[in-house]
């Protein structure tokens, strides 16, 4: 019998090791997966490499993984936002990497990744400072950079919907990286706000398909970051 | 020297006015963050226009009404959207497609920095202490078939920010197609920058007083 779901959070990312690279779905806080984060934390797990697209706000979730100084590198492509405070100061003291990528680059080196391309070739970056280093060809009479698939030995994950098989929907436009993280890791760790029984998701409809899940974890109400962090909260609680 | 722009020229939402007018009925159209974002608040009567969003939305329509407001249901800037009747959510490879793969008709941004000859400069003024941020500045710029930057003629000091070559490090090159700001309207040609349109008070010497690079009267 196959079943994904596993009964606590702990449970879920116990594995993570140090050194470990994880990708961590989320646009700012949408579909950011903040309980399993919040685990990580309390796992402890250290000299981590993050990819995700930014780099948290306030003192919670990712910024709490930041500060907590689990994390030594950031692949990401906007480490800045209106109350991310934690990675600017530890960027400017050299206390942490960062791997800046243009954004579509990013999502396409996931899914690279996670598809078996080991490197493609794309116009985004060309005369950049980004591109800088990096291998170009012409093809059509345009410049494009080469650049590398990405795969992680973990991906944490939030969905709306789970069974267990590990088919997943997601919530508008929560679902960002998501589904390309789900494909691109050894081990992908979802938290769903809801599991369904098998056959409940109309098979027409399942956006990430379950061969791309390891775990999934029942988060049934999952706090909500901007809250938090107008707030003030700060993990550990 | 701002104040006396602030008399003569255009308020930025009839800028953003101006640019709604361009874009023609039927378009998919993404639009930067901040000053960009007005033009959806122009289009013309009897236009039907589809905007993207590239963190996965596209059909976004106008911010939510106070207490309806989703924080899973956001725009690029990370400001709460709603999403209109025949809207699609869709994951960040597929967005990206459509950015790259040539689907999106117009992109309008903002800028620091544009030369004469089209490069635009809009993401990081490569101060040593700045923390670098791209986002999906680069991608738009190589993918989208129509640029247009909408934009203050100067910098906050007065500064022209149409200059000859752009000294910050650059989004792209060759990549802006038309420059709407408070002053004029200016196309970049084959044949250097062409001054389409000059905002009400403002005469052509007056316009390449407040910019470096060389402009050419229609």
């Amino acid at each position: 019998m196959i079943n994904k779901v596993v009964r606590s959070l702990k449970e879920a990312i116990s594995d993570i090791f140090d050194g470990a690279i994880v990708m961590i779905s989320g646009f700012g806080e949408a579909g950011s997966p903040i309980e399993l984060i919040h685990k990580l934390i309390d796992h402890g797990a250290k000299d981590l490499t993050v990819v995700s697209n930014n780099t948290g706000s306030g003192h919670v979730g990712l910024a709490a993984l930041i500060e907590n100084r689990q994390v030594k590198k950031m692949i990401c492509s906007f480490p800045r936002s209106a109350n991310s405070k934690v990675f600017p100061e530890l960027y400017h003291n050299g206390e942490i990497e960062l791997e800046l990528v243009p954004q579509g680059t990013l999502a396409e080196r996931i899914r690279a990744g996670g598809a078996g391309i080991p490197a493609f070739y794309t116009p985004a970056s060309v005369n950049t400072p980004l591109a800088e280093g990096k291998e170009t060809r012409v093809f059509n009479g345009h410049k494009y950079v080469l650049e590398h698939g990405i795969r992680a030995d973990f991906s944490l994950v939030k969905c709306k919907t789970a069974d267990r098989y590990g088919n997943l929907l997601y919530n508008k436009t929560a679902r960002n990286f998501g589904p390309i993280m789900c494909m691109a890791a050894n081990t992908t760790i979802v938290q769903a706000r809801e599991i369904v029984e098998l056959g409940a998701i109309d098979p027409e409809v399942v956006v990430t398909p379950g061969i791309f899940v390891q775990r999934v974890v029942h988060v049934s109400n999952p706090a909500d970051e901007s809250k938090l962090v107008a707030e003030d909260r700060r993990y550990p609680w | 020297m701002v104040t006396d722009e602030k008399k003569i020229g255009w308020e930025m939402n009839e800028v953003a006015q101006k640019v709604a007018l361009d874009i023609p009925d039927g378009s998919y159209v993404n639009l930067g963050i901040g000053i960009p974002e007005l033009v959806a608040g122009y289009v013309p009567e009897g236009r039907e226009v589809i905007y993207h969003t590239e963190n996965g939305l596209l059909g976004m329509g106008p911010a939510p009404q106070a207490g309806e407001e989703d924080p899973e249901l956001i725009n690029a800037g990370k400001k709460y959207v709603t999403a209109i009747p025949g809207a699609c959510f869709f994951h960040h490879a597929d967005s990206f497609s459509m950015i790259r793969g040539g689907h999106i008709d117009y992109c309008v941004l903002g800028a620091l920095q544009i030369s004469e000859n089209g490069d635009l400069a809009n993401w990081s003024t490569g101060e040593p202490k700045a923390i670098p941020a791209v986002g999906g500045a680069m991608d738009l710029i190589a993918g989208v078939k129509n640029i247009f930057v909408i934009s203050q003629h100067t910098t906050k000091t007065g500064d022209p920010k149409i200059i000859k070559q752009c000294s910050y490090p650059l989004t792209g090159k060759e990549v802006v197609n038309r420059i709407y700001t408070n002053l004029a309207i200016i196309d970049v040609t084959n044949d250097g920058l062409v001054v389409r349109e000059l905002a009400p008070g403002v005469t052509f010497d007056y316009l390449q007083s407040k910019t470096e690079a060389r402009l050419k009267e229609k």
